[in-house]
């Protein structure tokens, strides 16, 4: 990229959950960048730095022609005085300078409308391209990342920021090129008439460069300031609307409105204090204009009486601060969008920047599946924020193979979940390695990986959509009859088939219209439609009763046959018939072995299963038997 | 765009380009509401906002003071001019000292100017903020009270974008509203000033205006359903944006970034396109309204300057006509360039009170009482409810539990086990029936109370993204560390806690995803238990833990439940040892009741099930049922 240089990258994993935008650096390099990539947009930002230009030059023109009426009308009106006719002749030069007046309005308004037009569609570009590059970034950060960072602020980021960014090229730099002309022009045509004229008419120029330069870095902390309030206040918004059910069920409204009024109040705050900042910088530039211009008229007085220059020079003069007069006004908006377009743009780049730290390797080859052995060999692992002293996982074997059913077992927090995120790779380990059929996954392509393996989350997030888009979700080109053998497998079909518009319904926001175990009957068939190798759920029968787990266990029999599966539960009865289960404490293996090995072995495993067989009230029936799917 | 599209292509593998999957969609397909796109100036809209002024009527009178005496300097300012010139320059007979006098006028206005300026942006934009958090604040505040039911149909995103993009909408109208204003009082005065200077030629001057109508008239239309397109186009790229964010697991796990991305560029492109269509109508008044501005001035050097001639008019009104001319369409371009803020503005104050207006179903009785001690009784008697019309999901459910009682729910999931539990706290009202707390009908007593009384562990724990300590005290914000701990104990969660590096003051993430599920569910436990309800509903509390730790938990509840009446759903039976009694839910109704001897002893469904180690069946066909629970004990 043609932009400013930058650091060097930053991984997703380096960043803190709510990393804030180091300010000392933000405006030239992000300021830089905007413009870089306005500037791609060769022959749009060509026509409107031309017609910006243009539109300024004829703005200036008609204080000129003004004058010059002026000076005409006083001449004829001399002329008359003095007797001396010749009217038509006067007449005609006024209908000159009224038709050229009106062709440089004219002109005027044609170039200003094509430098606004494209200066917003350059803009637009801009923001697409953002919008696109944003949505790119976050499909491809990692998860731990995605973990530690809100998802109101993302939002935030994904439609003000890019607003923000977006307006910057017609609010900035367009404008202040035509600033420029127009102040630039203006003084060559008044320095040509008067030179002291012209110093006093222009003497506000320095004074409101010095005023708005140091407005807009006051302003831009203040935005920045406030774009984080806005986004703590999101942030809080969402959580509680996310979470209304809590909110309601502990009647914690007061509470909730407290916290909210806090953030609010504060938020309040600063957005009064960026008012009162861009109050006093537009008013006092406004002020310090009109001054110019009454000095200007003094000045411009004196030497009208003096003879020094015509009452249309002076006319012109003043005719020429006035146009000035909306642009001055603009200064205040200008600097205000340069501090918003640093600060968004700052926090815009803060993301696209980032590396990463899960991707593709520049020699990753899809996977070679040829058996689709899983092995994990050795595997350490931690989180990357969770300073703790021990691992989350801890020398870690394991061997899933086809036809094969791997049962997990442990008290919460052991590991269970990690494991099948290191498998899906959504996180690395950080020692030992985890292949399948013999290659280790960061050296194959993540999609392909991604594709092998299969995960029913422990937590399944649904889209808001129909219960067909949702189980199609991982094959969007799968047809009616796959998708009703998934959901069949699955033992949801015929509650499906029961609803009015039975694959056509609306599961609602996150599958709230669904039962806990409906949704994860969902879950289940969504992971299991795609053909993957390798398939590990985790505990996503929890909520389902174990006569409906047992013919799921059932129907997935087939699928099973020549995948390799495991299952993480904590009822026994889930997993219980596996091949090999492995009991995780603390992120170890403690104890490993078949059902029968491990209840010989009388250890935890036995004695969980005795906890969980008996209900205390009558002794345990325990059960084992062929019939069992695995 | 070509490098758009190589990555496209080369993103999306082997399917080919024009394969396009039948069965993706992005961003929320629960249908988009109504666009409400009316007029640029909506009374109903205006009047409801009024309300939320009336606060600050003082200000805004103060305001208006200055807008008023800012426009009039404004307006000054060139007269000074003319009168400068007229009498101390034109004429060849200069005099000095009457200049002196009108530059020394030009400065005294000039400062009242700023004062004026100065006073009316701060005021108006510290009133436009105040009135934008008070409008924010009243429809959070609204929210909190709506029903579930609303909640339940209505995207957070949804709310999100109108507590958010609809009160930025407002705010941005309301910042620029005040130069609006201005610029409206200004083009009053000067037409004013224009008709008094020479209303011939005020007049022949603002003849160009009625053009000006004409052209609006046709422009309006189109410039409407621009306008609306691209905000069309801008909510759904926003709510793919949404899904993008919040369903990132489920699109990484299903692989979809390809197919996604592609349809999300369709959105941005579309809204790209509608956009810069916008502009066009925006953009196009542009020169129309400065030839008119230029025909204006023509006239009036061409007809003021003959009339200079026949001395009917001194060259200084020429001069000041000419400055205001100028002046004039400044006001009328950015009132045009307003436009399309105006009408965002007008769309966006009618969604914000379209949900201040959203009914509350579920509201507090006027008498209702609030009871400071309850005894913990619950019951149902003939309860009918469902989600949607016409569809009952609970029919004639009747159940008493006592005081101090443990009940357990148990029944195949779907089966309405948490749709009861909801109806205990009055998320929803009943259509039929009655539910009673402590003896009293849950609709006369009100909803806080119900809170303070009843302590829920839903089935799906919610964190906030605060530490583990203010999470364990949401119930009861005045808790102390020590009774925090304490509960964390009883439910097993204190040592992990403790070997965190912050321990209790740990901060979680968003929705606690720096714990693992079950954690999470500990910790929604131990907040249920701080709030040290006299009704405790646990609601799978424990699906996600294992059977140690939730032994632990029970002989902890044991303790704890002493006085305290307790609902406790699961589907692992060993679960519900400690019940007293047991209901049996299948397909909305109670088929069994009783304690766990008794449902043994009648040989029900229950008793069958639990020979089979089975917790439950489910909503396949009866026969089914049999039939596995026949395979079943022919198994055993
Ligand atoms: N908010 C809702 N809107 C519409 N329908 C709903 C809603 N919540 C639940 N349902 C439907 O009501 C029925 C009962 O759901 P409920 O959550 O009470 O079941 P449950 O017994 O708790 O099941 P599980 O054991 O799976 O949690 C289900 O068919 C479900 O689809
Ligand atoms: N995203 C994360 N960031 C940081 N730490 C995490 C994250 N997810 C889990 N942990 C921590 O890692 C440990 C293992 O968590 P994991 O989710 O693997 O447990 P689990 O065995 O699946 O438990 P459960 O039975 O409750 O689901 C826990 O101590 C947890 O707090
Ligand atoms: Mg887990
Ligand atoms: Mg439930």
């Amino acid at each position: 990229m043609a932009t400013a240089s930058r650091s060097a990258k930053r991984l997703d994993t380096q960043v803190d959950g709510d990393y804030s935008i180091d300010v000392s650096k933000v405006d030239g390099n992000v300021l830089a960048r905007i413009t870089a990539m306005a500037f791609r947009h060769r022959w749009r930002m060509t026509i409107a730095v031309v017609t910006t230009v243009l539109g300024g030059l004829f703005q200036l023109m008609v204080p000129q022609f003004l004058g010059q009426a002026v000076d005409q009308a006083q001449g004829l009106l001399r002329d008359a005085a003095a007797g001396v006719s010749g009217q038509d002749a006067a007449e005609s030069a006024l209908l000159t300078t009224a038709l050229l007046l009106l062709g440089a309005a004219v002109l005027r308004g044609v170039f200003t409308m094509l430098h606004n037009y494209q200066g917003e569609a350059v803009g637009q570009l801009i923001g697409y391209r953002l919008r696109l590059d944003y949505y790119r970034q976050l499909q491809r950060l990692s998860l731990s990342w995605h973990d530690r960072v809100h998802t109101g602020d993302l939002m935030t980021r994904g439609i003000l920021d890019i607003e923000g960014v977006r307006l910057w090229v017609d609010t900035g730099i367009l404008r202040s090129i035509l600033l420029t002309v127009l102040i630039g022009g203006g003084a060559i045509v008044l320095f040509r008439n008067d030179p002291v004229l012209a110093c006093v008419a222009l003497s506000f120029v320095p004074i409101v460069g010095v005023r708005a330069s140091v407005a807009r870095l006051k302003l831009r902390d203040t935005w920045i300031a406030l774009q984080d309030k806005m986004s703590e206040l999101t942030n809080v918004m969402e959580e509680n609307l996310g979470g209304i059910r809590v909110v309601r069920a502990f009647a914690a409204l007061a509470f909730e409105l407290t916290r909210y009024d806090k953030i609010s109040s504060e938020g309040l705050a600063i957005a009064s204090r960026r008012v009162r900042l861009f109050v006093l910088s537009t008013t006092q530039m406004t002020f310090v204009y009109f001054l110019a211009m009454g000095l200007t008229l003094w000045v411009g007085g004196t030497k009208v009486a003096a003879g020094d220059i015509t009452l249309g020079q002076l006319t012109e003069a003043l005719a020429f601060m006035l146009i000035l007069q909306m642009p001055v006004r603009q200064i205040g908006w200008m600097i205000n969008s340069i501090a918003r377009a640093s600060t968004c743009g700052g926090r815009l780049f803060n993301v696209i920047d980032l590396e990463p730290s899960i991707a593709d390797r520049p020699d990753a080859k899809d996977i070679d599946l040829t058996g689709g052995v899983v092995r994990f060999e050795n595997v350490d692992f931690s989180y990357p924020t969770w300073a703790m002293d021990e691992r989350t996982l801890t020398g870690i074997d394991l061997e899933a193979r086809p036809g094969k059913m791997i049962g997990i077992v442990g008290p919460p927090g052991s590991g269970k979940t990690t494991i099948a995120q290191l498998l899906g790779r959504y996180y690395d380990v950080t020692g030992g390695r985890i292949t399948v059929d013999g290659q280790d996954i960061r050296g194959v392509t993540l999609a392909s990986l991604r594709t092998a393996v299969a995960i029913v989350q422990q937590e399944p997030f649904l889209f808001t959509a129909s219960i067909d888009h949702n189980v199609a979700y991982g094959d969007p080109w799968a047809g009616r009859s796959s998708i009703e053998r998934s959901a069949q497998t699955a033992q949801l079909h015929n509650y499906i088939k029961a609803l009015p518009n039975d694959y056509g319904t609306l599961v609602g926001e996150r599958g709230v219209s669904l039962s806990g175990g409906q949704r994860q009957r969902l879950s289940i068939a969504r992971a299991i439609l795609p053909d993957a190798r390798v398939l590990v759920l985790d505990d996503s029968t929890a909520a389902i009763d174990a006569a409906t787990e047992r013919r799921i266990r059932e129907s997935l029999k087939e699928y099973t046959q020549e995948r390799a599966v495991i299952v993480i539960a904590h009822r026994l009865s889930s997993l219980m018939h596996a091949d090999e289960i492995v009991f995780l404490e603390a992120g170890r293996i403690v104890e490993r072995g078949s059902h029968d090995d491990l209840m010989a072995l009388g250890g935890r495993y036995a004695k969980l299963y005795e906890l969980q067989a008996s209900t205390g009230a009558e002794p345990a029936t325990p059960r084992s038997g062929p019939e069992d799917g695995r | 765009m070509t490098t758009a599209h190589n990555q496209r292509d080369a993103a999306r593998g082997s399917r080919s380009a024009q394969d396009r999957p039948p069965l993706a969609v992005v961003g929320s397909q629960i249908s988009q509401d109504e666009e409400l796109f009316g007029r640029a100036f909506d009374p109903w809209v205006i009047k409801r906002f009024m309300t939320y002024l009336a606060p600050y009527r003082r200000q805004l009178l103060i305001g208006l003071g200055c807008v008023l005496a800012f426009t009039l300097t404004q307006l000054t300012l060139p007269l000074l001019v003319r009168a400068a010139i007229d009498h101390a320059l034109a004429d060849g007979a200069s005099d000095l000292s009457l200049l002196q006098i009108f530059v020394g006028a030009f400065f005294g206005v000039v400062v009242l100017n700023y004062a004026a300026n100065h006073f009316m942006e701060t005021l108006i934009g510290r009133t436009a903020q105040r009135l934008l958090f008070d409008l924010r604040r009243a429809m959070y505040a609204h929210l909190q009270v709506v029903s579930l039911s609303f909640m339940d149909r209505t995207e957070v995103g949804r709310l999100m974008s109108r507590l958010q993009g609809d009160v930025y909408a407002l705010q941005e109208f309301l910042e620029s509203s005040i130069f609006a204003i201005g610029d409206l009082v200004l083009l009053v005065g000067i037409v004013v000033v224009l008709l008094s200077l020479d209303p011939a030629l005020g007049g022949l001057t603002l003849s160009v205006l009625p053009l000006l109508f004409l052209v609006r008239i046709v422009w309006l239309p189109l410039a409407r359903k621009a306008f609306m397109r691209a905000r069309e186009a801008s909510s759904t790229t926003n709510a793919a944006l949404a899904e993008n964010v919040h369903g990132i697991r489920a699109i990484q796990e299903l692989r979809r970034e390809s197919v996604n991305f592609d349809l999300f560029e369709e959105k941005a492109r579309e809204n790209l396109n509608a956009h810069l269509a916008a502009s066009r109508y925006t953009n196009v008044m542009v020169p129309i309204v400065d030839t008119l501005t230029g025909s204006a001035m023509a006239i009036v050097i061409l007809v003021g300057g003959s009339m200079v001639l026949d001395s009917a008019l001194d060259v200084g009104v020429m001069v000041a006509f000419l400055f205001y001319v100028q002046r004039f369409f400044d006001p009328i371009r950015s009132l045009t360039l307003q436009y399309s803020i105006m009408q965002r503005a007008m769309a966006a104050g009618q969604r914000i009170f379209e949900v201040m207006d959203v009914e509350v179903e579920v509201q507090d009785a006027p008498d209702a009482e609030d009871p400071k001690e309850i005894d913990g009784a619950i019951e149902f008697r003939d309860v009918t409810f469902g989600y949607e019309t016409g569809n009952p999901i609970l029919r004639n459910i009747t159940f008493k539990v006592n005081p101090g009682e443990t009940v357990a729910l148990v029944g195949p999931t779907g089966s309405g086990k948490t749709s009861t539990t909801a109806l205990v706290h009055r998320f929803y009202d009943v259509w039929d029936g009655q539910v009673l707390v402590g003896g009293r009908d849950v609709r006369s007593v009100t909803q806080d109370s119900l809170g303070r009384h009843i302590a829920m562990v839903l089935q799906e724990p919610f964190l906030f993204s605060s530490t583990i300590e203010e999470n364990i005290r949401y119930a009861r914000t005045g808790a102390t560390r020590a009774q925090v701990e304490e509960a964390a104990i009883a439910v097993g969660a204190h040592d992990f806690i403790q070997r965190l590096e912050h321990g209790y003051d740990t901060m979680l993430d968003q929705r606690g995803a720096n714990l693992s599920l079950g954690q999470r569910q500990l910790i929604s436990f131990a907040r249920a238990l701080l709030a040290d309800a006299k009704i405790l509903v646990l609601d799978e509390a424990t699906a996600s833990i294992d059977s140690y730790t939730e032994l632990e938990i029970q002989r902890a509840l044991a303790r704890l439940l002493k006085d305290r009446t307790a609902m406790v759903i699961a589907h692992r039976l060993a679960t519900i040892r400690g019940a007293d009694r047991i209901i049996v839910l299948e397909g909305g109704e109670i088929v069994e009741q009783g304690s766990h001897a008794e449902l043994m002893a009648s040989g029900g469904l229950y008793a069958r099930l639990y020979r089979m180690n089975y917790a439950s069946f489910d909503d396949i066909p009866a026969d089914e049922v049999a039939k596995a629970i026949a395979s079943g004990e022919r198994e055993t």
